[in-house]
């Protein structure tokens, strides 16, 4: 059940000033961006907060631009926005295929990157891609902005590093050399939930990104430096079998997750072959 | 319904009836701003055109245009409604190509999932592939009719010549 309106409160911050003064001294607070994470949680009852903090009024988070080099995306930026973005079509062409197989229409207008990072789903598909491109989070608070490694970012099953008193403002990620690649594997195209997803970029030393197959997205490691010494298809698909433990739950067997995965490994690598 | 909320004056938006464009009439509502908007459609506008399915996002039955995409209403709180313009199945008034086309086609049965078909559809470019028209309504779902007929339906209005008011929405979609 959908608690009473009565209990809860919206806060709605015109500036991301105010929005960090109101998460510094009226917190905890949670903040809404696309809702459609939130929405779902609130409508079923399984989301105890009854204080929130509106973003969706901070136009200038949801830009995406060239900065310094860098690809910046505002946290506020939508799937929509990924896929209509000439830069990240250019610059992050692996994000786009990964933005148009969020949900359906509906989803991508509302869904945001941000939400799809702070929500933190170990399925969540914008994950492995940010992972495999090594990007960075600026995450904000009233005092201070830091800079976080995607791949430091989480710490277990929706833990992340991110503070009560801070927003994801943006994430940055750096010019990814090499070619990229997306794949993933669900029970239709719109709407399911992920059962394996891969994002990797092939380049002298490939960067391997798996999500759905552990607690958090994770990098391949180990994967990545056998294929970087040269090691053949099967055997580097011999060592990401032991480099993951998926699990049995309602959409899938740890059994098929790890035979998805080392067949999407062979299907990257024959892709993306010079 | 409205509950106290801090931190008010210029910081915030202000509280108070929540004002947005309603099938191009402006409409003020006096509703909580995390009120859903499907809520607020039906109950407090009395549009119940727009049909609640699963309330999570899944079915599209909700399905509204937000200045001119579709989105599901379940998952929007009035707040984010605020100066923005909302197009529900009301406004085609009964006899629009879209309409004329689903009852022509079987594209409705049960016809619960036919508003938010029709106003998924609504966003397509004017004369959409068949697998655009897929793509379009990938977020709707529909237990009675296997889609074929609605897929058919869809291209049926397509190709009955005249701009349809759905031209809007569909140029809306195009922007760069
Ligand atoms: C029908 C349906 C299908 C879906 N399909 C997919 C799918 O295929 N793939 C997929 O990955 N996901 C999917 N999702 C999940 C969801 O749409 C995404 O995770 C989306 O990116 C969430 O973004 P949002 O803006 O809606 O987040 P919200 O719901 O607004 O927020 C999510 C969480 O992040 C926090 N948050 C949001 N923005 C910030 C910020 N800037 N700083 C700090 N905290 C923040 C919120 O407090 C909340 O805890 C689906 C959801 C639905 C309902
Ligand atoms: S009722 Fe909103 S998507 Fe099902
Ligand atoms: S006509 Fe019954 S659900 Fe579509």
């Amino acid at each position: 059940m959908r608690p009473a309106l009565g209990t809860i409160t919206l806060r709605e911050p015109r500036t991301l000033r105010d929005a960090l003064r109101m998460l510094r001294d009226e917190g905890p607070l949670t903040p809404l961006a696309g809702c459609t994470d939130v929405f779902v949680q609130i409508n079923f009852g399984t989301l105890r907060a009854t204080e929130f903090l509106d973003l969706s009024r901070l136009a200038p988070l949801r830009r995406i631009c060239e900065e310094d080099g860098r690809l910046v995306i505002g946290a506020l930026a939508t799937y929509t926005d990924l896929i209509r973005s000439r830069l990240v079509r250019r610059r992050l062409p692996m994000l786009v295929a990964a933005a148009r197989e969020v949900g359906g229409p509906q989803i991508q207008h509302r869904g945001t990157i941000g939400g799809n990072v702070v929500n933190g789903s170990p399925a969540g598909d914008a994950l492995p891609v940010l992972s495999a491109a090594d990007a960075t989070l600026v995450l904000a608070s009233a005092a201070a902005e830091r800079r976080v490694p995607f791949t430091a970012f989480y710490t277990g099953y929706r833990a992340s590093v991110l503070r009560p008193d801070e927003l994801l403002v943006a994430i940055e990620v750096a010019p990814v050399e090499g070619r990229q690649w997306f794949r993933k594997v669900g029970t239709r195209a719109a709407q399911a939930i992920s059962k394996v997803v891969m994002a990797a970029v092939r380049d002298g030393t490939p960067r391997i990104a798996l999500g759905s197959v552990a607690p958090t997205v994770v990098r391949l490691p180990r994967t990545e430096a056998a294929l970087a010494g040269g090691a053949a298809i099967a055997a580097a698909q011999g060592v990401l079998a032991e480099e993951i433990r998926p699990i049995d739950d309602l959409r899938s067997t740890a059994a098929y997750r790890l035979r998805v995965a080392t067949n999407l490994l062979a299907r990257f690598w024959a892709d993306t072959a010079a | 319904m409205n509950t106290p909320r801090s931190g008010g004056g210029a910081r915030t938006v202000a509280a108070g009836p929540v004002a947005f464009t309603l099938n191009g009439h402006a409409v003020s509502v006096d509703a909580h701003p995390m009120a859903r908007l499907l809520d607020v459609l039906r109950e407090d506008l009395g549009l119940t055109g727009t049909k609640e399915g699963c309330g999570e996002g899944e079915c599209g039955a909700c399905t509204v245009l937000l200045d001119g995409a579709p989105v599901c209403s379940c998952l929007v709180p009035l707040a984010h409604a605020r100066g923005r313009e909302v197009r529900t199945i009301e406004s085609l008034g009964g006899d629009h190509a879209l309409q004329r086309a689903f009852v022509a086609e079987g594209g409705a049965q049960c016809g619960a999932c036919t508003p938010g078909m029709i106003m998924a559809a609504l966003a397509l470019p004017e004369h959409p592939t068949r697998e655009r028209i897929r793509q379009g309504l990938a977020g709707n779902l529909c237990r009675c009719t296997g889609y074929e007929a609605i897929y058919r339906a869809v291209e049926r209005a397509a190709s009955e010549t005249v701009a349809t008011p759905g031209a809007s929405a569909a140029a809306e979609e195009r922007k760069p």
